[in-house]
């Protein structure tokens, strides 16, 4: 245990995830992101991607069309609160609302593991079905492909959506702005949650459902409150501290969250304090995180209360200038300290003891 | 939630906070075993209230970040034999052994299993006879109880597939070796919470006459370790050297008996390397002679596989708590959690990656 100077002293090498895809890679966090900047942006890169949506939008004859596109690999196909069908349906759904588009028609690839039930299929499908009928889309197309046994997991699913986008309705992860409100619109977590519990090895049980729903109609009612919405994301994998990180490095602004106004509900906090995650990296399937204007949170706050989907709304943060040397999102902790809110690099892991 | 809101109580808190300013005349360095502890410091920047001359230093307690590197090897090693299914804690997975990661090793087509519970290895032992399950069983003296278990329970089913890659470590030895250290600066220890719930806090006692220097159990909350450190202060400023038990809702003197009868049952204590600390006398366990069948380097042959560690190592400050995170020049630059250079920067548990997650911007100031 002889001390050294700093200058002498060295680590062990290191390893950069760059030779190789990762599970990592697909967390939604900073693999994701490198993944996207590193291999995908320098070959496709145009400006409409550049925005980094979650949808794109683009003008055909004067008309603007939103267009969005999602795999879907959960496991298990079957949740509590909603199965891989429907999951696939809101998914893309709510991609094309957070653009503030009108969802109208997907498309649906199917990729089945040689051995997959059809009785399983039939139900995946009919749950679809289901939940494009509430959403008021239709599915207009698809494809199904076999792969071997052992080439899947049963069952992937890709849907692509499109949707119009309504007049004077602009919104952008790069248009939040100094002063702006945060709004989240429900207690978080309770997907991953779900999902996590049903996961083979981990024997809790709980009544935790996934949130996965439909968000056009709450979008439709805060557009009807107000147009002064920047942008909107539906903080999935990553949770709603990836999200927020992303809008704020688009913005080039910093985001500063009061800890004791995100909502999270009793089972969600005890389940993530007994597997040590933090609810800001769970992923959610049914709430929507708002950077609107100062003057507009009130109001908007009041329309997405009067949503079953809204209900527990909050203002959980405000944006700030751009500060160097700190994180991009920021806490404010219940004992008046700060701390980072940082994107992770991959998936949340359990902790030991 | 009930029965942790209490102690996250923002009232509570600064009243404990102005008694600690209160009671302080002097500087202090004190440190807290437990990375979930240094985690807690850092998510509510607990040393930011403090007054300035009352220091925290971070400990060792990070079981992934003293995994030497040969079990890292060695677990990647087996992981790419096709007969063999891997299972670990989820933590293990990406930290750099001295090649590679078990992350990378899985990415190759290794069958590397997550466990929330070593049982969980037990039971695809059970289930997959036609596989050789390998559990790698990590930790100090909390997940020992529960490794310990799966081993015994293997052993009862007389599964012939099993066997337990094992590097425990005790917390105990770890101070010895810190207050024995001419470098040492640490005035007072907060001992871990969690640790004592299995062990007691009785063994403590021997440190505390050994080097005169106060121990305080602590629990893993902010009120928690305000109060641990409260009470190391206190202590100090009169002069006293005492252990003392401020997580008293979970650990006795004693500790859990049945725990350490079926670790006694198991494993027994040996001489252990510890990654940045180097090897440490009877500071580790391994499987006793009666388990010596489960014991992966036997099953496998895997005993002459040894690594050497870079000759210095950053982290090996970092553990001792001779240097702070931020002090490295490759923190938050060259070394970061998706590039981690260093054991510290991986493990949630880490102090390096503590620092980066709450308080990257501290390098600045």
């Amino acid at each position: 245990m002889s001390s050294k100077s700093i200058a002498e002293l060295i680590c062990p090498a290191p390893l950069p995830a760059k030779d190789t895809v990762l599970l990592g890679h697909g967390s939604g966090g900073k693999l994701s992101a490198d993944l996207l900047r590193e291999v995908f942006l320098p070959f496709l890169n145009n400006p409409v991607l550049a925005r980094l949506d979650d949808q794109a939008v683009v003008a055909i004859n004067g008309q603007r069309v939103a267009i969005t596109t999602d795999s879907f690999v959960v496991k298990p196909l079957f949740f509590p609160g909603g199965d891989i069908g429907s999951l696939a349906v809101h998914g893309t759904v709510n991609d094309l609302a957070m653009g503030g588009a009108v969802p109208l028609f997907l498309s649906a690839a199917f990729i089945l593991e040689e051995g997959l039930a059809v009785e399983q299929l039939k139900r995946v499908v009919n749950s679809m079905q289901r939940a494009a009928e509430a959403a008021g889309v239709q599915v207009v197309t698809g494809d199904t492909k076999v792969v071997e046994k052992g080439k899947g997991d049963g069952l992937f699913i890709t849907t692509t959506g499109i949707g119009v986008v309504p007049e004077g309705v602009e919104l952008s992860a790069d248009r939040a702005q100094p002063g702006d409100k945060v709004l989240l619109s429900g207690p978080i977590g309770e997907h991953g949650i779900a999902i996590l519990a049903q996961r083979e090895g981990l024997e809790f049980e709980t009544t935790i459902k996934s949130d996965s729903a439909p968000l056009h109609t709450l979008v439709a009612r805060m557009l009807g409150a107000s147009r002064e919405i920047r942008c909107m994301r539906d903080p999935t994998r990553g949770g709603v501290s990836s999200t927020l990180n992303e809008i704020a490095q688009q913005s080039r602004v910093s985001i500063e969250l009061e800890e004791w106004t995100i909502p999270v509900s009793e089972d969600v906090r005890g389940a993530c304090e007994l597997l040590g995650l933090d609810p800001l990296y769970v992923a959610n399937e049914g709430k929507l995180v708002a950077i609107v204007a100062p003057e507009a949170a009130d109001p908007i706050l009041q329309a997405m209360r009067k949503h079953s989907l809204g209900k527990e709304a909050s203002i959980i943060g405000s944006v700030q200038e751009e500060h160097a040397g700190l994180g991009r999102v920021m806490m404010r902790t219940t004992l008046g300290t700060k701390r980072i809110v940082d994107m992770l690099a991959g998936d949340q892991l359990p902790r030991i003891c | 939630m009930k029965y942790l809101d209490e102690y996250r109580d923002q009232r509570i808190a600064h009243a404990l906070v102005a008694e600690i300013f209160q009671v302080t005349t002097r500087p202090w360095v004190l440190m807290e075993i437990c990375g979930g502890q240094t985690h807690t410091i850092m998510r509510y920047g607990l040393d930011e209230l403090l007054p300035r001359g009352v220091e925290l230093v971070h400990g060792p307690g990070c079981p992934v970040c003293v995994t030497p590197l040969e079990t890292i090897d060695k677990a990647i090693e087996l992981a790419l034999r096709p007969d063999v299914i891997l299972v670990s804690y989820g933590d293990m997975l990406r930290v750099p052994g001295s090649k590679s990661d078990l992350f990378r090793a899985k990415a190759l087509g290794a069958d590397v299993r997550i466990a929330y519970s070593p049982l969980e290895a037990v039971k695809i032992a059970r289930a997959r006879p036609d596989r050789k399950v390998v559990f790698l069983a990590i930790g100090f003296e909390t997940t020992a109880p529960a490794n310990a278990m799966a081993a015994w329970q293997a052993k009862r089913e007389g599964l012939t597939n099993f066997s337990m890659l094992v590097s425990h470590v005790l917390v105990p030895p770890a101070i010895r070796a810190l207050m024995a250290s001419a470098e040492n600066r640490v005035q007072g220890f907060i001992a871990p919470g969690h640790v004592c719930t299995v062990m007691g806090c009785g063994e403590y006692e021997r440190l505390v006459a050994d080097f005169r220097v106060p121990i305080v159990v602590g629990g893993f909350e902010p009120v928690d370790l305000l109060e641990a450190i409260l009470m190391l202060v206190k202590q100090l400023e009169a002069g006293e050297a005492r252990l003392e038990n401020q997580y008293v809702r979970s650990v006795s003197y004693k500790g859990t008996v049945m725990a350490q009868q079926i670790m006694a049952e198991v494993f027994e204590v040996a001489d252990q390397k510890w990654r940045g600390l180097g090897p440490i006398p009877r500071s580790g366990l391994r499987l006793s002679e009666k388990y010596g069948d489960l014991d992966a380097d036997r099953v496998f042959g895997l005993a002459a596989l040894t690594v050497d560690e870079p000759a210095e190592c950053m982290s090996a400050q970092v553990l001792q708590g001779l240097r702070k995170p931020t002090e490295c020049p490759a923190f938050a630059i060259r070394c970061t959690p998706e590039n981690p250079l260093g054991a510290p920067m991986v493990s949630s548990e880490g102090a390096c990656a503590a620092y980066y997650q709450y308080r990257r911007h501290a390098k600045a100031s």
